[in-house]
C-alpha cells in the first residue's frame, strides 16, 4: 500500500504547492501567535483558519491532484495492482501530505505557544477536516470525468458546508423557534462535518458559554466524554464514507 | 489465453462494442483492425480491465477476469498515448515500475533500453519528452517484465523509422517465443510480416477474424494491406456482401 | 466517692485560680456541659483531645472554650451541638461533626442567638446540616473555621455560614464548601465578609438578601452551583474578590437583583457562564475589574439604569456584553475590549472609533437560544460584520466611545 503511496507523495512534494501552504500556515499561526498578547485570542483567529481556509485549501488541492495523477493512475491500471490500492494510494498520498503539511504549519506554533488540551483539539479537528475534506474531494473527482467540473463542484461542496449549511439551519432555527428543536439541530449538525468540528472546538475554547445553554440535552451531551466520543466517531465517519463510496465508484468506473 | 465472451460495452447510449466473442492462444500475433472509432482501443481496455464490460465476460487463462488485478502480471501494455508522471524522471519511472511489480532485476528485459540508448537521457524529467521517446519508454516498460501476453496500442506510432524498425524486431523475437501479441496498428505494412492472425471490427463488431493466409487467400490479395482495404471497402459497400462473402462470420474459429 | 469529691473541689480551686476548667484527658472532667456549669465569666474551658457527644451545650457567658488537639463534638446527627449567646463568648480549635438535621428549622452545629462580642475560630465543621447559624447578634466575628457540608439536595443541605438579622459582623478567612449556600446573609448590615473561600456549594458560594452597607473583599468564590448572588440591597461594595468557573444555564459569577448605589470594582471573573447578570440594578459602578473566557462577561437587562462599567478588561469572553433591550441608559465607556478592531491615530491609547460590544449574534442567541449551536460559524462572521457595516438591529447607544487600545493594568 505504502509503496504506491510514496509515489504520490513524491509526486506531491515535487509540487511545492503543498510546501507553499506549509509555509503560509506557519507564518500565519506564528504571526498570530506573536501578534495577539493573548493566546486565547490567537487560538480564536486559528480556528477561523482552521474551518475556513484548511477545508478550502485540501478539498481544492486534493481535486486538482487527483485529475492532474490522472497519468499516474492510468499507468498503474495496466500492472497488477487492484483499483482500490490505487485510489487508496492516492487517498493516502494526498491526505497524508495535507495533514503533515496542517501538523507542520499549525502544530509547530500550537506545540510552542499553546500545548493545552484546546491546542491539541485544534490539531485534532484541523487534521480530521483535512482528510475529511480529502475524502469529499476524491469522490468529487471520482464521479466527475472533467477536471473544470470537478473542480467546481468541489468548490460547491465547500461552500455548501462552510456557509450555506449554516444559514440554512439558523434559518430553521428562527422558522421553528416555538419547537423544542434541541435534538433535531443536534442531528443536523451532525450532517456536516464543518459544523461538528466547530461545535468540539467550542466546546474548549467557548465551554462557558455553552453551559449556558437552555436545553439539558446539550448540557448532558456536550458536558460528557459521551459528547466527545460522538463527535470522534461522526468526523470519522465523515472521512470514510465519502472514500469508501469514490472507492466503489472507481472500482466500477471507465478509464 | 484470452476468451471473450458475447462482450458488449456501451458509454451511455453509444454502443461501442457489440457481442464480441473471440478466443486468443499463446503463440498468436493478432492483428486488431478497423476504422477509427471502430472500438479496438475499448476491446484493449477490456482486456486490461480498465474498461468494464456492460455484458459479456472476459476470461484469462478460463478465470474471470472482473476484479482481478494479478493477471495483469503476465500482460505488458503499450498504450497509445503514453502518459507518465510528469515530474518524474525516466529512470524513476522505470524504478518505480519495476519496484511496483516487484520482479528479480535478473528477470528484466533490457533489449529496447540498451537499444534505445535510454540510458543517455535517463535523468530527463517525463514533461521535457518528444512524443516520439515517450513511445519509447512506454515500449520498453510494455515489454519489460517478459510477460506472457503483450499488448500494444498503436505501437510504432510516432516512433522515427530506426526505433520502428527495432521495435519491430523485438515483437518478432518475442513472437518467436511463443508469446500472445495484440497489436493495433494503422500503418499495415508493419503487420504484415509480425501478423499470424487478423481481427476486424467494424462499429464495435467483430467482423472477420481469421489467419492471415486465409484473409490472403480469400481477399486474392498478397499483401495485407491490400487484403484490409479490400475488407473495408466490401464492408462499408456492401455489408451483407461481406456476411456471406471471402471472410466467414466464423468469429471463434481458433477455439 | 470520696475521691471524686476531692478531685472535683481540687478542680474548682484550680479553677478559681487559674481560671481553667480543663475537660477530657486524664485529669479533666468527663462532660463538657459539667465543665459549662462550673466556668465563670472570665474562665477557660479548655477542652483536650477526645469526642463527645454533645446536645445543645450553652455558653452564655463571657469565657473562652478552648479546643486542645482538635476534640470531636458530635451532634449524634440530631442535635444542635453548641448555643452561643449573651456577649463576649470565644469559641476557638474545636471540630463539630454530625449535627443534626432538620427539615422544621435551621438547626445548626453553632447557633449564635442574641449575642454579641462573639468570636468563632479556627474551628471545623463536617457533616452539618447548617454550619453556623447567627441570628439578632451584633459585633462579632467568625474567622478561619472551615466547613465541608454534605452535598445532597438544595432542600436537604444547609448553609455554612448562616446570618440573619445581624449586623456589625465580621467574616474572615472562612472556607466554605458542600453546602446549599457557602455564605448567606438576610437582613444583615454594616458587616464585612472578607478573605473568604466559598467553592462548590449546591446553590451560591454568597448569597445575601435585603443586606445594606455591607463590603465584601479578597474573597474567592469558585466552582459553586449558581455563583454569587446579590438581592435587594443597596450600598454594597465589593472588591478583590475572584469568581471563577460558575457553570450552568442558570450560573452566574454574580447576579445582582435589585442591587442600587453599590461599587464593584477590582474584582476578577474568569469562566463562568455569565460573569455578572444584572436585573433591576441601579447606579452601580463596575471598575478596573477582569472578564476572561466567560460566556458572556456581563448580561444587563433593559430594568437597569445609571450602571457604569469603566476601566474593565475584556478577554476571550464569547461575548461581552447581552442585553434584552434597545433601551440602554448605561454607560460603557472607557474599557479595554480585545475584540475592538479600531485605530489610534494620534496615539493617545484611545481608539478613534467606537466600540459596540453587543454583536447582531448574541441578538439572536438572547432571542433564540438554538442558535448558540452556530457560535463562531463563518455564517455568523458574516452577519456581525454586516451589521457593524450597516446597524438596524443592535442597540445604536451601547457603546463604548473611549474604547482603550491595549488592556488596562489592575
Amino acid at each position: 500500500m505504502f509503496k504506491l503511496a510514496k509515489y504520490v507523495w513524491y509526486d506531491i512534494l515535487r509540487s511545492k504547492v503543498v510546501i507553499a501552504y506549509t509555509a503560509f500556515l506557519l507564518t500565519v499561526s506564528m504571526s498570530l501567535f506573536q501578534l495577539e498578547a493573548d493566546s486565547g485570542k490567537a487560538l480564536l483567529s486559528l480556528l477561523n483558519i482552521i474551518l475556513l481556509i484548511v477545508p478550502l485549501v485540501s478539498i481544492i488541492f486534493a481535486t486538482i491532484h487527483y485529475y492532474n495523477s490522472y497519468e499516474f493512475i492510468e499507468l498503474m491500471l495496466s500492472q497488477p495492482v487492484s483499483r482500490t490500492r490505487i485510489l487508496l494510494s492516492e487517498y493516502v498520498g494526498t491526505a497524508g501530505s495535507l495533514t503533515a503539511a496542517f501538523l507542520l504549519g499549525v502544530g509547530i506554533p500550537v506545540l510552542i505557544y499553546q500545548p493545552t488540551a484546546t491546542g491539541m483539539a485544534l490539531l485534532f479537528t484541523g487534521s480530521m477536516l483535512t482528510i475529511i475534506t480529502c475524502s469529499l474531494a476524491f469522490l468529487v473527482s471520482v464521479k466527475a470525468r472533467e477536471k473544470a467540473r470537478g473542480i467546481g463542484a468541489a468548490l460547491l461542496c465547500w461552500f455548501y458546508f462552510a456557509l450555506l449549511y449554516d444559514g440554512l439551519l439558523l434559518l430553521l432555527i428562527f422558522t421553528f423557534s416555538d419547537y423544542p428543536l434541541e435534538k433535531v439541530t443536534l442531528l443536523l449538525t451532525s450532517l456536516n462535518p464543518i459544523d461538528l468540528a466547530r461545535i468540539f472546538l467550542m466546546l474548549q475554547l467557548d465551554i462557558s458559554a455553552l453551559m449556558g445553554y437552555t436545553g439539558a440535552t446539550y448540557k448532558v451531551f456536550f458536558g460528557s466524554g459521551w459528547g466527545l466520543l460522538y463527535t470522534a466517531v461522526i468526523l470519522l465517519a465523515w472521512a470514510m464514507i465519502p472514500l469508501w463510496m469514490a472507492i466503489r465508484r472507481f472500482r466500477r468506473k471507465d478509464l | 489465453m484470452i476468451r471473450i465472451e458475447h462482450l458488449h460495452k456501451r458509454f451511455s447510449k453509444l454502443a461501442v462494442l457489440t457481442d464480441v466473442s473471440a478466443s486468443f492462444r499463446a503463440g498468436q500475433v493478432i492483428a486488431l483492425i478497423g476504422p477509427n472509432g471502430s472500438g479496438k482501443t475499448t476491446l484493449i481496455k477490456s482486456i486490461l480491465g480498465m474498461v468494464k464490460p456492460s455484458a459479456g465476460q472476459i476470461y484469462f487463462n478460463d478465470q474471470p477476469i472482473g476484479e482481478q488485478f494479478e493477471y495483469r502480471r503476465q500482460i505488458g501494455y503499450m498504450p497509445q498515448i503514453g502518459r507518465y508522471p510528469d515530474h518524474m524522471k525516466i529512470s524513476q519511472v522505470m524504478a518505480m515500475m519495476q519496484n511496483i511489480r516487484n520482479q528479480p532485476a535478473a528477470a528484466i528485459d533490457e533489449d529496447l533500453y540498451l537499444a534505445y540508448d535510454i540510458a543517455a537521457i535517463a535523468h530527463k524529467p517525463m514533461h521535457s519528452l518528444s512524443g516520439g521517446t515517450r513511445q519509447k519508454i512506454s515500449a520498453i516498460l510494455a515489454f519489460m517484465f517478459r510477460p506472457e501476453v503483450l499488448i500494444l496500442d498503436e505501437p510504432t506510432a510516432g516512433l522515427d523509422p530506426l526505433a520502428s524498425e527495432i521495435l519491430r524486431n523485438k515483437i518478432l523475437v518475442e513472437k518467436q517465443r511463443g508469446r500472445l501479441i495484440l497489436i493495433t496498428s494503422h500503418i499495415l505494412n508493419d503487420l504484415d510480416e509480425l501478423a499470424t492472425d487478423i481481427l476486424y471490427l467494424h462499429e464495435g463488431q467483430v467482423k472477420c477474424y481469421d489467419t492471415l493466409p486465409n484473409i490472403l487467400q480469400q481477399t486474392g490479395q498478397a499483401k495485407l494491406s491490400k487484403a484490409i482495404a479490400a475488407l473495408m471497402q466490401a464492408q462499408s459497400h456492401s455489408p451483407a456482401k461481406m456476411q456471406n462473402g471471402q471472410c466467414t462470420t466464423k468469429t471463434v474459429s481458433h477455439v | 466517692m470520696k475521691n471524686w469529691l476531692l478531685i472535683s473541689t481540687m478542680l474548682m480551686c484550680q479553677a478559681a485560680n487559674a481560671g481553667t476548667i480543663v475537660v477530657g484527658g486524664e485529669k479533666g472532667l468527663p462532660s463538657i456541659k459539667q465543665g459549662l456549669a462550673l466556668t465563670k465569666p472570665g474562665d477557660t474551658l479548655l477542652i483536650k483531645k477526645g469526642s463527645w457527644y454533645v446536645n445543645n451545650a450553652i455558653v452564655d457567658k463571657k469565657i473562652v472554650v478552648q479546643g486542645e488537639g482538635w476534640p470531636v463534638l458530635h451532634g449524634a446527627d440530631k442535635y444542635v451541638i453548641l448555643t452561643v449567646t449573651g456577649k463576649g463568648a470565644v469559641i476557638r480549635g474545636l471540630h463539630f461533626t454530625n449535627s443534626g438535621y432538620s427539615s422544621m428549622e435551621e438547626r445548626p452545629a453553632l447557633r449564635i442567638i442574641d449575642a454579641s462580642e462573639v468570636v468563632v475560630e479556627g474551628n471545623r465543621f463536617t457533616h452539618t446540616y447548617f454550619g453556623i447559624h447567627a441570628a439578632n447578634s451584633h459585633h462579632f466575628t467568625i474567622r478561619n473555621n472551615t466547613f465541608q457540608g454534605v452535598t445532597r439536595t438544595e432542600q436537604t443541605t444547609g448553609n455554612g455560614i448562616h446570618l440573619w438579622k445581624c449586623s456589625h459582623a465580621l467574616i474572615d478567612g472562612n472556607t466554605a464548601a458542600g453546602h446549599r449556600d457557602g455564605i448567606y446573609f438576610e437582613f444583615v448590615t454594616q458587616s464585612i465578609v472578607q478573605n473568604n473561600r466559598s467553592h462548590h456549594n449546591i446553590r451560591y458560594g454568597l448569597h445575601f438578601m435585603f443586606s445594606d452597607n455591607d463590603s465584601y473583599t479578597a474573597n474567592a468564590f469558585h466552582d459553586n452551583g449558581a455563583g454569587v448572588a446579590v438581592m435587594f440591597s443597596k450600598k454594597v461594595i465589593m472588591e478583590r474578590n475572584r469568581f471563577n468557573n460558575n457553570w450552568g444555564p442558570a450560573a452566574y459569577g454574580l447576579l445582582l437583583k435589585e442591587i442600587s448605589d453599590s461599587r464593584i470594582l477590582h474584582n476578577a471573573f474568569e469562566q463562568n457562564t455569565v460573569g455578572i447578570y444584572m436585573e433591576g440594578a441601579n447606579r452601580i459602578e463596575v471598575g478596573y475589574t477582569s472578564f476572561r473566557a466567560n460566556g458572556w462577561a456581563a448580561r444587563v437587562q433593559a430594568s437597569c439604569a445609571g450602571n457604569n462599567f469603566h476601566h474593565n478588561n475584556f478577554h476571550t469572553n464569547t461575548f461581552d456584553i447581552a442585553t434584552n433591550g434597545t433601551l440602554v441608559l448605561n454607560t460603557f465607556n472607557g474599557n479595554y475590549w480585545d475584540k475592538y478592531e479600531g485605530y489610534d491615530l494620534n496615539r493617545d491609547g484611545v481608539g478613534d472609533v467606537p466600540f459596540h460590544p453587543v454583536s447582531l449574534y448574541s441578538m439572536l442567541v438572547e432571542r433564540d437560544p438554538n442558535s448558540l449551536l452556530l457560535l463562531r460559524s463563518f455564517m455568523v462572521g458574516l452577519l456581525d460584520k454586516a451589521e457593524k457595516a450597516i446597524p438596524s438591529l443592535t442597540p445604536e447607544n451601547l457603546v463604548d466611545t473611549l474604547p482603550f487600545m491595549k488592556p488596562i493594568a489592575l
